[in-house]
């Protein structure tokens, strides 16, 4: 009987094609808007994880200051110190690279144009905690870290301002005025693109830190320390050691609060992903609520097609359907409508998701999880909004169905 | 199916069928007590004025209706104390009708609405269109079959709604003023098709009219006037028989 009713439902379906079509708009648009919702945002969670990721994996960053928040900030804590980096590298186990940073914002001068950027004093450690690679060139040399000489490894915005179309290798050994001094491009970095918060990773200038120590900042200062960690080694422990060696070497008291702070890049990143995991099922919500008015059109249109279909209604009880048969036929209708819309909505939001994420260069990530529970709940709708239409139909007295007008 | 032993049952018997309308007031009495036998095989014209209970008592034959009062036994079987689905199943297994208006699905092909029945009871898809080509074509529209009700005239229409109302094999045939929307040259065509299929095939036909001319056809006219019988008389010459007897003339 079920088989026979399916195939009475789905003949109807397809005898008014049209209207067939109206009663689904609602749940195709909300099923699409839900999957390409959900997809989406998984997309821009994977992408922040990715250009996190990118940062360096496992790296602690050391800042000085007490630990961000409200009332806290660090003006008045001391910098850190180039021997820091030393005692860390020496103290501390399961750490990989140990890199000072020192940061600047200058404008920089070449081939006759001017270009504002950032210039960061490290070390060559710094490439290997911060995951970065040289398209051309090289890393500095011993002597040249110890003596602060003026070279420089560029960022691609860099390049790609000052020089335009001159190649990578075209710009070895051009010189760089940063300031009062010109300094030789020895190397070009690979292009990292944008970071998780939106800023140019590329646009950025790597000198030896003494280099910028002496030319620049014209302090024996260090800004941060970074800390990237061995594979495996756990980082809370090894936060703790840290906290407990920069407290010995700050000479902070028992009762003295911290005045640096450790930042744990994968728990930032965790952070960040966090949110725009929120964020995905915000969206999500969003759309779930239209394909609930999705559903409600379905009862809309069900209802006028049970007060059309009187008469139809009428003949199929004279010819002998069961109270349940018609029941069932038009639940089944309404169940295969919705189905139906949820299959045209997982088609839609496939290809819209495909389309937009190459518009927002976030990777297309299939969900197969949103799909089904999208589909189900598109199903589920047509039996809750699609029961009340056909007991309704169902309970309709054969004569009065066939008298109707 | 019981009966009283020893006592040959009618198919229809109805004893002091009573029905009515409404409650207190505005209480219609449509019918006031009918005794009705019906045997096998009879062709039944029910006449009467507007109001006089006719469509009552077809409709209570057809299993649609239950009496207020009185007795229906069908094949001895008690149909006033039968539930709704119990009734539904009745009508699906023997009765088959015809209306007024023809009541076909709309944008549905001959062939569909005639499978209609089959549907509901559950035959395989093959069975089911052999049978309705069948049917289509002893009411003679072979090749109409992918044809819609829109495209089909009065008389082809009602002609498939017979088709519809045989195609299960019915031992009864209901029909409500079959020849209501049609003029008289499709009427008579209807009405020798439902002569030839009491005729031929031995179905019982039952049909209310209001045209002496159709009533003609039956062999039996029972006259309804104030929900009562007034007269039940036999046809010794059916209009059928008539015009084949003229024929040989």
């Amino acid at each position: 009987m079920l088989l026979n009713t399916l195939l009475l439902a789905l003949r109807e379906i397809r005898r008014n094609l049209l209207r067939s079509f109206l009663t689904i708009l609602g749940i195709v648009i909300g099923v699409s808007a839900v999957i390409t919702m959900v997809t989406l945002g998984n997309g821009a969670t994977l992408a922040v994880q990715q250009q996190i990721a990118a940062l360096g994996t496992n790296l602690l960053m050391i800042m000085p200051g007490q630990r961000l928040g409200p009332g806290r900030s660090s003006a008045g804590a001391p910098t850190f110190k180039e021997a820091d980096v030393e005692a860390i590298r020496q103290q501390i186990g399961g750490v990989h690279v140990v890199a000072p940073q020192l940061m600047s914002s200058v404008t920089l001068v070449a081939s006759g144009r001017n270009w504002s950027s950032t210039i960061n004093g490290t070390s060559n450690e710094y490439f290997i905690s911060n995951n970065w690679k040289l398209v051309f060139g090289r890393q500095f040399e011993e002597a040249e870290e110890r003596a602060g000489s003026a070279v420089c490894v560029i960022g691609e915005t860099v390049r790609r301002e000052l020089f335009g179309a001159a190649s990578a290798v075209d710009v070895l050994g051009q010189p760089l005025r940063v300031r009062n001094f010109s300094c030789e491009i020895i190397g070009v970095l690979l292009s990292k693109g944008q970071s998780g918060m939106g800023s140019d990773q590329d646009n950025m200038v790597v000198m030896p830190l003494r280099t910028v120590q002496r030319r620049v900042s014209g302090s024996q200062r260090v800004d941060v320390l970074l800390v990237s960690l061995q594979d495996g080694s756990d980082s809370e422990r090894v936060k703790a050691s840290l906290t407990h060696l920069m407290r010995e070497r700050r000479k902070l008291s028992d009762t003295d609060e911290d005045n640096f702070n450790i930042l744990d890049t994968r728990q930032f990143a965790d952070a960040m992903a966090g949110t725009t995991q929120v964020m995905t099922m915000l969206l999500g919500a969003v759309a779930g609520v239209s394909l609930l008015v999705g559903g409600i059109g379905i009862m809309n249109i069900m209802l006028v097609s049970v007060t059309e279909r009187t008469r139809e209604i009428g003949i199929r009880l004279a010819i002998g359907a069961l109270e349940r048969e018609v029941l069932l036929q038009f639940l089944i209708e309404a169940v295969a409508l919705a189905a139906l819309g949820g299959l045209i909505g997982i088609a839609l939001a496939t290809l819209a998701s495909l389309a937009l994420s190459a518009v927002m260069q976030v990777p297309y990530v299939f969900d197969a999880g949103i799909n089904v529970l999208s589909f189900v709940f598109s199903a589920a709708i047509g039996v809750v909004f699609g029961y009340f239409p056909a007991r309704r139909a169902a309970r309709l007295d054969p004569i009065e169905a066939l008298r109707h007008e | 199916m019981s009966g009283t032993p020893g006592e040959a049952v009618p198919l229809i018997r109805l004893r002091g069928l009573t029905k009515v309308y409404g409650q207190g007031q505005a209480a219609f009495q449509a019918l006031r007590g009918v005794d009705l036998d019906i045997e096998a095989g009879e062709f039944v014209a029910i006449m009467g004025p507007s109001g006089s209970g006719k469509s009552t008592v077809m409709n209570t034959l057809g299993c649609l209706d239950t009496p207020t009062g009185g007795e229906y036994l069908f094949h001895g079987l008690h149909v006033e104390r039968l539930g709704r689905d119990q009734r539904a199943l009745l009508r699906r297994r023997y009765l088959g009708f015809v209306f007024q208006g023809f009541n076909l699905l709309a944008r549905t092909s001959a062939q569909e609405n005639v499978e209609l029945p089959l549907l509901y009871r559950g035959e395989p898809a093959a069975a089911r269109h052999r049978a309705a080509r069948a049917a289509l074509a002893s009411v003679g529209l072979a090749g109409w079959e992918h044809h819609t009700p829109a495209e089909l005239s009065g008389g082809q229409q009602q002609r498939v709604a017979i088709a519809r109302a045989i195609v299960t094999a019915p031992e009864v045939l209901l029909a409500d003023e079959p020849t209501g929307n049609l003029d008289t040259q499709r009427s008579h065509e209807i009405m020798e098709l439902l002569w030839r299929l009491n005729d031929e095939r031995g179905i019982t036909v039952l049909m209310v009219t209001h045209e002496p001319d159709m009533a003609r056809y039956a062999r039996r006219i029972v006259h309804f006037v104030d929900g009562r019988i007034d007269s039940d008389t036999r046809n010794p010459e059916p209009a059928a028989l008539a015009d084949h007897a003229a024929e040989a003339r």
